[in-house]
């Protein structure tokens, strides 16, 4: 039998040293595991693997030592779990994300919903290289944005509510970037210093901050080989449908503009950043 | 509001521990109170003063007023929610 391994890799296989056996990757979106895929999983790795998984770099989960020969019956087990295969090679990969605001304290956006609507965009999309998405919730950057491709952190723009204030002054404290002036009991917020953390706000003892949630973006992050960090060009963007404008106009550009075999960050810097920016703040605007 | 004077029926000193037990430290203490009662808490900059506050809040009472003794320690004001 021909084996094509192309095609394999492009439904998750992973080719294994050890001869006709391969490391099953699997497709998880925003970390996010269900109890009835993982025992999908755990039956899979005890039946055709070696009871064992591996847990990858960026949220993934593999099973190694599966044979090509259970190719069929593995895929047909891990849907009964509603667990499937993920992908390699050029294209969009897992989208990673951390918990967000719907589990953690600090968060500032919505995780799992919007990596799942990133990944029902994008998931497997051929492009010219991989290229890797990543949410992360807030400022702290457990889920580490810039070194993506295309990294999104979440942030909240904040207002004072003069009525609501007990002039405390702990807001004050609590602001890293010391962006917070309290003066006779006015507070003025220098939004050149702010960096949309939202810790005033979480710490204020009478919610005297408003929040509107919004999206701090990275572009051209790359940890591999070569290490670079994601540039953020855009200013904050507040709602998903401008969000959702920007991501297809940068894959969209590496598309276009990308030789194969190229990370994003390459093909930024053989074609010219402002070329990038220019296609970005076409695309924040609305057009 | 603003300059309400407070008075505290217990006070706790948290200036000799650190993080976390700064918190537990005060969380112990308000259990100590009934539902409206008042605690004052002595507590240093820095750390402290950023997160004790806040996991006061985050625990569902009332920080009533942060003052700063400008001599690098605060006095918090906390009434005390639920039982
Ligand atoms: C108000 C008091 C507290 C302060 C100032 C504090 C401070 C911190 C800081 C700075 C970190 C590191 C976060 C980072 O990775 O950047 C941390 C982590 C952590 N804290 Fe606290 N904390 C407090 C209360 C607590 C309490 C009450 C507990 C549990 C009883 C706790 C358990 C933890 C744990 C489990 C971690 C994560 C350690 C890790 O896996 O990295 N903390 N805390
Ligand atoms: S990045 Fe922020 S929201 Fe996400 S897990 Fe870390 S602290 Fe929580
Ligand atoms: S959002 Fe963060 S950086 Fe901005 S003023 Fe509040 S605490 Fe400071
Ligand atoms: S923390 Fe809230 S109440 Fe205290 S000074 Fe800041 S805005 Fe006012």
């Amino acid at each position: 039998m021909a084996v094509d391994y192309a095609t394999l890799k492009k439904g998750g296989f992973m080719r294994q040293k050890q001869k006709n056996h391969f490391s099953l990757r699997l497709s998880v979106v925003g970390g996010q595991v269900s109890a009835s895929q993982l025992a999908a999983i755990t039956k899979v790795a005890e039946k055709y693997g070696r009871g064992y998984i591996h847990l990858t770099s960026r949220q993934g989960i593999e099973i190694p030592f599966i044979r090509l020969e259970d190719i069929d019956e593995v895929k047909e087990a891990l849907a009964e779990g509603g667990a499937s295969p993920g992908v390699c090679g050029p294209r969009v990969r897992t989208i990673t994300a951390c918990q967000g605001s719907a589990v953690c304290p600090n968060g500032c956006i919505e995780t799992e919903e919007l990596a799942q609507e990133l990944n029902r965009r994008y998931f497997g999309k051929e492009l010219p290289h991989k290229f890797k998405f990543g949410i992360t919730g807030c400022q702290n950057n457990c889920l580490k944005a810039e070194e993506n491709d295309l990294g999104i952190k979440g942030g909240v723009r904040v207002s004072w509510l003069q009525e609501k204030c007990i002039s405390c002054g702990i807001c004050a404290k609590v602001c890293r970037e010391k962006a917070i002036r309290i003066e006779d009991g006015n507070i003025e917020i220098d939004r050149g210093k702010c960096n949309y953390c939202g810790r005033c706000a979480f710490s204020c003892p009478t919610d005297a901050y408003e929040t509107a949630p919004g999206y701090l973006l990275s572009f051209g992050g790359l940890f591999g080989n070569k290490i670079s960090k994601g540039v953020t060009v855009l200013p904050f963007v507040e709602d998903q449908d401008t969000l959702f404008r920007i991501c297809d106009a940068a894959l969209e550009f590496f598309k276009e503009n990308a030789v194969p075999g190229e990370r994003f960050k390459f093909t930024i810097d053989r074609v010219g950043r402002e070329k990038l920016d220019e296609t970005l703040w076409s695309a924040f605007e609305g057009n | 509001m603003v300059d309400a004077a407070y008075t505290p029926t217990e006070k706790v000193d948290i200036t000799d521990v650190v993080c976390p037990v700064t918190f537990v430290k005060t969380k112990v203490a308000l259990e100590e109170l009934e539902d409206g009662q008042i605690l004052q808490v002595h507590l240093n900059d820095g750390e402290p003063v950023q997160n004790v506050p806040r996991s006061v809040k985050d625990e569902g009472h009332q920080v009533l007023k942060l003052k700063d003794n400008e001599d690098g320690t605060y006095e918090l004001y906390i009434r005390k929610v639920g039982d």
